[in-house]
């Protein structure tokens, strides 16, 4: 007997607060689909442990999220008991692993725009905002640091990475003005200095994916048409099956615990 | 006659000294005192609060630590204990004891390099080797046996090695 999912009152720190923990859970339980298939052990252990501080940050974010909405909902709730529609993370973050190269381009997409992102917010003058961003930021600088030297290796690798890594950057850009998504909830959230305006962070992003690609001896997708709807429920295919097998347990046996 | 003030300022200190021997299932020749992570106790009407703050965001260890500190505490007659976690000031590397530094190079794991600064996106970096203290070290794996650590080997001894990682 399936279980009813929660409904929530999005207040617009509720919502800001959703949608990164979204992002970070997952993109975390993408990560962690790759635990024992990686093709080497090393990067194993580094999509699991990427996953693992994602998955840390949501935790963190959705706990955040709880105590302000303050209506008996909690980490787990927000995870388990939610459909896909009432999921507010980017369409990039769902996107199937793919090959290899499809996972660190996906990842080196959202690292370039995390990593600055989360230093912003350090200076965020919402307390607990401003705490989970110091942490997420020293995360994501490592995971950047990480993805972008596979993206080199990897398109100056051999002429089947090339090709690979190639596709992956061109199936995936329409995915990356996401990035800078604003609507009028967060307008209000960056005028009060809670939160940041993705737009300050646009050239920083595109200087940084520029500067790998280019190192890698990729080509840079001209900006056509972009995609977006995560942040308003509006989702690709793929999210629905994912949280078919992230939600199954709690579903199927309600309560469930370890 | 011992004052009440007294009585509590006694009790505060036996629940730190108590809290702060517990130590890091992951690695456990670090206590919470070296880790940076135990950050307060108070005493309120008779009641004993700890306060710790997580180091990675997703590091599971933090759950095993809130648990074997109420049970340590429990176990000094100590009840009813309560482990509060905090985010703010975040956690760093920097907060390790120079006792912490010592006990975790003498278990074999190169301590986190001072001054947790950002490093430049490809920067190099140096770490000793625990071992030999050679310098001539390279990096194996970038992510390593848990969220804090990373596999390195020492060029000079040859051995292989974690590197506890600046946060």
């Amino acid at each position: 007997m399936a279980i009813a999912s929660i409904s929530v009152v999005e207040s617009p720190r509720v919502l800001y607060a959703l949608r990164r923990a979204d992002d970070a859970l997952i993109l975390g339980h993408r990560l962690s689909e790759w635990c024992g298939h990686a093709p080497m052990l090393e990067e194993d252990m580094a999509f699991a442990n990427m996953g693992l501080d994602l998955i840390g940050q949501a935790r963190e974010l959705y706990t955040y999220a709880a105590r302000l909405e303050d209506a008996g909902n909690d980490e787990d709730k927000y995870a388990y008991l939610r459909d896909v529609r009432q999921y507010r993370n980017l369409l990039l973050v769902e996107q199937p692993n793919g090959d290899f190269a499809r996972t660190i381009l996906r990842q080196l997409f959202y690292s370039a725009f995390a990593d600055p992102y989360w230093r912003a917010m350090m200076a965020s003058k919402d307390e607990t905002l401003a705490a989970i961003a110091a942490k997420s930021e020293k995360e994501s600088a490592y995971h950047l640091r990480h993805v972008s030297e596979w993206t080199i290796r990897l398109g100056d690798g051999t002429e089947e990475s090339h090709r690979r890594a190639q596709t992956a950057v061109e199936d995936l850009w329409a995915f990356t003005g996401e990035l800078f998504h604003t609507d009028a909830v967060e307008a209000a959230l960056i005028a009060d200095g809670i939160a940041v305006d993705p737009e300050s962070l646009r050239q920083r992003w595109t200087d940084t994916v520029t500067n790998v690609l280019r190192t890698a001896t990729l080509t840079v997708p001209s900006n056509g048409w972009m995609q977006k709807g995560g942040r308003s429920g509006h989702h690709s295919e793929h999210l629905g099956h994912l949280l078919s097998e992230l939600q199954s347990m709690q579903r199927t046996f309600p309560n469930a615990t370890w | 006659m011992v004052s009440a003030a007294d009585h509590m300022s006694d009790l505060r200190q036996l629940a730190w000294d108590v809290a702060a021997q517990v130590v890091d299932p992951e690695i456990p020749v670090l206590t919470i005192a070296d880790l940076g992570v135990l950050r307060d106790v108070t005493v309120r009407d008779g009641d004993v609060e700890v306060t710790i703050t997580p180091t990675y965001s997703g590091c599971p260890a933090m759950n095993m630590i809130a648990l074997e500190i109420e049970l340590a505490l429990a176990r000094e007659g100590i009840a009813n204990a309560k482990v509060r976690t905090v985010l703010s000031p975040a956690w760093t590397t920097d907060w390790m004891t120079e006792q912490g530094r010592r006990k975790l190079k003498d278990y074999g794991i190169a301590p986190p390099q001072a001054g947790a600064g950002r490093r430049a996106l490809f920067g190099e970096q140096q770490v000793a080797c625990p071992q030999c203290g050679s310098t001539e070290t390279e990096v194996l794996s970038e992510f390593g046996s848990t969220s804090c650590k990373a596999l390195w080997r020492c060029k000079a001894c040859r051995e292989p090695f974690d590197y506890f990682r600046c946060h």
